[in-house]
């Protein structure tokens, strides 16, 4: 058995002004788990490092923490792949307010969560006298976002949270789209507006660390994916990110190519006077040194055949 | 060594300066170009958001295009290349899928994808195929004393299971690129996190927030200049740089160059045969 340094940061707001990093020496039993190393410290060398944990097989959620500098579940995940030049660096999830070593405030995640009314809103007036029910087919569109078990390692990597605490978060966005998509439930657009105003779908970067960190099925950036194509349909187009998609659509349907002096205008929308002459600085520079795009839009060739699949889906659309 | 070349958008347009950094450094190499002209956007994640049928069937579309030519792909954008390789990776696994995007690729254009194209980003073309070795001994004006920040850009590394990278939770292909020119990598926290740019259009704010954080830590790094193999980050950190400045108390001045302009520097291309002067941020003279 090796012996390994586990660098733990430790936070006690009674005696610390600031974090600090504590080191602890475990010999690893092979297969041990993170979570099994933890105990293990805190059982046999320390009793006061503190740490979330309970159910120890990947169901609450609690043990979440940073490995290594990326999020993951620690009774999931077994210790000796984590060690690098003999370390593992233990930090608390990111994006939240520490309590204590490894404890954080979730109390702004699961406010989050509450944010897009995580139940079922089904029709009042349909009145059924059974149960409702999804067909299989209908459940296999929320079955991976049903598989979230709220452990919060998206939110803590999510780097859209690290420059805006108002963003709704990956969590959330899965949670919303376990609704929009579930059949029984009657708020569909009302929900798909809800979330595509300020702070919710279209702040999402798309950096993929939530679908990367996420250590079930979740992966909330397909779930997010998945809202912004149920916002596209269901025609909530009235906000910067849809007018952006609908950019794309109408110019590359039309030219094969994107039309970069376009898309920022039909973004912002037409009529946007302030967001216009926003734009303005940033073009006149890059024209100044020829780094704009070309004022007359190019095409590819053949273009004719990328028009005929977008043709093709703009008749499926109206039907 | 011959690859069908898909420039994507921006190297057409707001990026023009990657384009002649391709040429420049390729035509060194030996690497010969088929500049695939009649290939579409790749919808950068966002057409998919519209329709992501229509996502698939366009870039479907662009396989069949270079398995006809007999080519493997060269992206010159990694999130063209991240997007590329979801779609390809996703098609390949769900059979019934790639089956309905071929009939409609059939019935629309007449052509079919049959799942044989190998797409690969410049770099990955240099570090697998090409070879560092090779490519040392191309070089005519090593980069010597030159410390780079690489940002690589979220395409090429998230969700893992579409990356091609060996590590992409910590990543050193870019290092090793850096590495061998004779310049020397920096390696800074932000390396790996989010430029902003696909938030631009939707919260300006926290886009350049994004942006400033990477330049900064690649200024405190001790960095000469950064480098990206995504146009998108070069476009965040460029162009955009004196309105991150504008939000700070000190002046920034970090050039981020594509990845193959940097290649090209190397390999004796001179600062306008690459259009560094288009650059918002242009390298110190001595630099380069």
């Amino acid at each position: 058995m090796s012996t390994v340094t586990f660098r733990i940061f430790r936070f006690d707001p009674e005696r610390d002004a600031t974090g600090r990093y504590q080191d602890y020496q475990l010999a690893l039993e092979p297969g041990i788990t993170l979570l099994n190393c933890l105990n293990k410290i805190k059982w046999e060398q320390d009793a006061t490092l503190t740490f979330r944990m309970s159910c120890g097989s990947a169901i609450c959620g609690s043990c979440a923490m940073r490995v290594n500098g990326h999020s993951l579940l620690a009774c999931k995940t077994q210790a000796s792949p984590l060690v690098k030049d003999g370390v593992i660096q233990i930090d608390p999830l990111g994006n939240a307010n520490i309590i204590r070593d490894l404890a954080v405030d979730l109390e702004p995640f699961w406010a989050s969560i509450r944010k897009v009314k995580p139940w079922l809103m089904p029709d009042s007036a349909d009145n059924p006298e059974k149960e409702r029910l999804q067909t299989p087919e209908q459940y296999l569109k929320i079955d991976n976002s049903t598989t979230c078990i709220m452990c919060a390692a998206c939110w803590s990597d999510c780097n859209a949270l690290e420059v805006n605490k108002k963003f709704v978060g990956p969590a959330a966005l899965a949670k919303a789209q376990r609704f929009i998509h579930d059949t029984r439930d009657a708020k569909r657009v009302e929900r798909l507006e809800e979330i595509s105003e300020a702070n919710g779908v279209w702040n999402c970067t798309h950096c993929g660390e939530c679908s990367t960190r996420c250590p079930t099925e979740a992966k909330p950036l397909g779930r997010i994916e998945e809202i912004r194509e149920a916002a596209m349909a269901a025609g909530v187009h009235d906000n910067n990110g849809a007018r952006h998609v609908l950019g794309f659509r109408e110019t590359v349907g039309k030219r094969g190519l994107l039309d970069e002096n376009y898309v920022p205008v039909r973004s912002v929308g037409f009529f946007n006077i302030p967001a216009l002459l926003d734009l303005l600085p940033v073009g006149i520079r890059m024209f100044i040194r020829r780094k704009n795009p070309p004022v007359i839009p190019h095409s590819i060739e053949k273009v004719e055949e990328v028009r005929k699949i977008f043709s093709r889906f703009e008749e499926l659309r109206k039907e | 060594m011959k690859y069908a070349l898909y420039t994507g958008c921006v190297a057409k347009g707001a990026g023009r300066e990657l384009l002649a950094g391709t040429y420049a450094a390729c035509s060194r190499l030996g690497i010969d170009l088929v500049e695939m002209t009649d290939a579409a956007c790749c919808g950068a994640g966002v057409i998919s958001e519209d329709n992501h049928f229509v996502a698939d069937a366009l870039n479907a579309r662009t396989y069949s295009l270079a398995e006809q030519m007999g080519l493997p792909i060269m992206n010159i954008c990694t999130t063209c290349q991240g997007v590329h390789r979801k779609c390809q990776i996703n098609l390949a696994n769900n059979p019934a899928h790639m089956a309905e995007v071929n009939k409609v690729l059939k019935e629309e254009t007449g052509r079919e994808y049959k799942g044989t194209v190998k797409i690969r980003h410049f770099y990955e073309v240099l570090l697998e195929e090409y070879g560092l070795e090779k490519l040392k001994s191309k070089i005519v004006k090593p980069l010597t004393g030159m410390k780079v920040a690489a940002f690589y850009g979220c395409y090429a590394m998230r969700p893992h299971e579409y990356s091609d990278l060996a590590n992409p939770d910590d990543p050193d292909e870019l290092e090793k690129i850096i590495t061998a020119l004779g310049a020397t990598p920096v390696r800074y926290d932000e390396r790996l996190k989010c430029c902003g740019f696909p938030i631009l259009m939707m919260n300006k704010s926290d886009s350049l927030q994004l942006s400033a954080n990477a330049l900064t830590g690649a200024k405190k790094a001790g960095a000469d200049l950064m480098v990206t193999p995504c146009p998108l980050c070069h476009l965040n950190m460029d162009a955009y740089q004196p309105e991150i400045e504008g939000r700070m108390d000190e002046k920034l001045r970090m050039p981020v160059l594509h990845i193959p302009q940097l290649v090209a520097l190397a390999l004796g291309a001179t600062p306008a045969e690459i259009r560094l002067q288009t650059h918002i941020v242009r390298p110190k003279k001595e630099l380069v």
